[in-house]
């Protein structure tokens, strides 16, 4: 746990010590910001309802398809570059320690993001009376899709020690995964529901309602593990190599 | 302390170290030497636990480094050929890092970087960031965070590469001054540099071990002869003929000295346990040439080195 614990405080250093925190934080921020402001429909006696949160939080998922990879792509590509992949697979410290570690730091980092959002929330119960279960829902059915992307995207650092190529590589795992319903949708049978259950947005549409279904919130997190575990995979075969 | 049993390693197809056997004693200097791609940096990467050995046994401090890796990893200090840092760190925060991940306690760990700080000469550097640091100083960082929590063992691979001469020098005293307290495994193809460092040198070609011993006894044994050199005035052909002459002699040469045309400077081979320097001082005299210097030369690691890689 301490080793886990010291490369978790030490990704986040880092990140926010670069000007990529901010940019990518500010755009995540800004988008949000347009999405909310697009929800609200003006004239209305009550202009702002808990609709709105579903109407601005569903696009938000979408944006984690490019901002999670965002976030994760340098966890192992720069270390790779760097050299200091050597160090850290020489020090006394496990695999999966590494790999948690620098989980962590990203869930953090996205965690800390989307709390600042909560200032739309704020404007909600200032101008209107919110029905707080399904915004809180909705919150915790966000935060477990991005637990699920970043998973995705600390996967595909592993990849490549070109930072862009690990973005481009989680984006499209990502895109892939969340419009598998869609393809779902055009055909019938056993393969449709199996897409169905694989695909990302699939699962969250039920936060939105108010429903907590722990089928979901199983799917995120294992999702997030078998990504994990398969980072996990990488980093030894690069060692068998 | 390292112990290598038997040990191959295969990239893919091709065998970069093939059944290679050695032992380390503790608070031994060893140099492992050879040209490059010959398996140095393979072999110091299967020593520190980044990648294991297709076959064979491995172990450090009596653990095995497959089985028991964590525990051998902490009894190690390593500096990868590329000195790897992350040049977004602070000299300061960068080894305090690798220290608190080498399992040093919060609670010292600021005495213990100051300590190291201090032995690498970094104290100006203290804070500031690693990427603005020139080479030499970069290469004292990545020695700072091989020593940090005092590891048993020290595997340093090509220490002084790329750095200018002064500094080559620097961290060549620093590294011998740390060689007191740690079993110390070093690479190079710079042969002055393990000579001057190491008491063992291990000579590594093509993948396997050519020889290991102490850099005096190699340079008695490889050869099974010794070396003079003589600078004498006279006519070449003739004192090379009267030379050959001596019983012990092996081999005469002669290379006409071009500062100064006087005389030339012969090298003479001699069988091993034979001094006779005098032989020829009394050779020259009755000739009638003029002696200006007799020296005899032991085998450098150069000559030894050439003689073991080229000959196989």
């Amino acid at each position: 746990m301490r080793n886990i614990i010291l490369i978790t405080s030490k990704e986040i250093k880092t990140y926010f010590a670069s000007p990529m925190a901010y940019i990518v934080g500010g755009m995540f921020l800004g988008l949000t910001w347009l999405f909310f402001n697009t929800s609200i429909v003006p004239g209305e006696s009550n202009p702002i309802t808990e609709s709105n949160v579903r109407g601005y939080l569903e696009p938000t998922t979408l944006l984690f398809i490019i901002f999670s990879p965002l976030i994760t792509m340098r966890l192992f590509s720069e270390e790779e570059k760097l050299g200091t992949l050597e160090l850290l697979l020489t020090s006394p410290v496990k695999d999966w320690e590494i790999v948690m570690g620098k989980y962590l730091a990203s869930t953090v980092i996205l965690i800390s993001t989307l709390l600042c959002t909560f200032f739309y929330v704020i404007l909600i119960s200032i101008y209107s009376t919110p029905d707080f279960g399904p915004l809180l829902s909705a919150y915790l059915g966000i935060i477990l899709y991005g637990i699920a992307t970043l998973g995705v995207g600390v996967f595909a650092s592993s990849l490549s020690s070109n930072q862009i190529v690990s973005a481009v590589v989680g984006i499209v795992i990502l895109l892939l995964l969340s419009f598998l319903d869609s393809l779902g949708a055009m055909i019938d049978g056993i393969p449709s529901t199996i897409f169905n259950e694989i695909a990302l947005n699939y699962h969250y549409g039920d936060f939105t309602k108010g429903v907590i279904d722990i089928r979901n919130i199983v799917y995120y997190l294992s999702t997030a593990s078998v990504f994990l575990f398969f980072t996990i995979v990488i980093l030894q075969m690069r060692r068998w190599r | 302390m390292i112990e290598l049993k038997n040990i191959t390693k295969y990239y893919g197809d091709f065998p970069a170290v093939t059944n290679i056997s050695f032992k380390i004693e503790k608070g031994e200097i060893v140099g492992l030497l050879g040209p490059n791609g010959a398996g140095k940096s393979t072999t110091m990467k299967m020593i520190t636990g980044f990648m294991p050995p297709t076959s064979g046994e491995l172990s450090v401090g009596g653990y095995d480094i497959v089985t028991q890796s964590i525990e051998a990893r902490r009894k190690i200090g390593y500096l990868p050929e590329t000195v790897p840092l992350y040049t977004d760190m602070t000299v300061y925060s960068y080894i305090e890092y690798m220290g608190l991940l080498r399992g040093l306690n919060k609670k010292n760990i600021k005495s213990k970087v100051d300590n190291v700080i201090e032995i690498c000469k970094l104290e100006d550097y203290r804070n500031s960031l690693i990427s603005k640091l020139s080479k030499g100083f970069r290469q004292r960082v990545g020695i700072s965070q091989a020593i940090i929590h005092d590891p048993e063992v020290l595997v340093l691979d090509e220490p002084t590469i790329g750095i200018d001469p002064n500094q080559v020098v620097e961290t060549r005293q620093l590294i011998k001054n740390l060689s007191g307290e740690h079993t110390l495994l070093l690479s190079s193809h710079i042969l002055p540099e393990v000579s001057s460092i190491c008491e063992r040198v291990l000579i590594i070609h093509e993948g396997e071990i050519a020889a290991s011993d102490t850099i005096k006894n190699l340079s008695s044994l490889m050869s099974g002869k010794n070396k003079i050199e003589a600078d004498i005035i006279g006519s070449p052909q003739s004192i090379v003929t009267e030379l050959e002459k001596i019983n012990d002699i092996k081999s005469v040469e002669f290379s006409i000295n071009k500062s100064s045309s006087e005389f030339s400077t012969f090298t003479i081979e001699t069988e091993i346990n034979s001094d006779i320097r005098s032989e020829i001082s009394k050779i020259i005299i009755n000739n009638g040439w003029g002696l200006i210097r007799l020296q005899s030369i032991g085998m450098s690691l150069e000559d030894i080195f050439l003689q073991i890689t080229t000959s196989e």
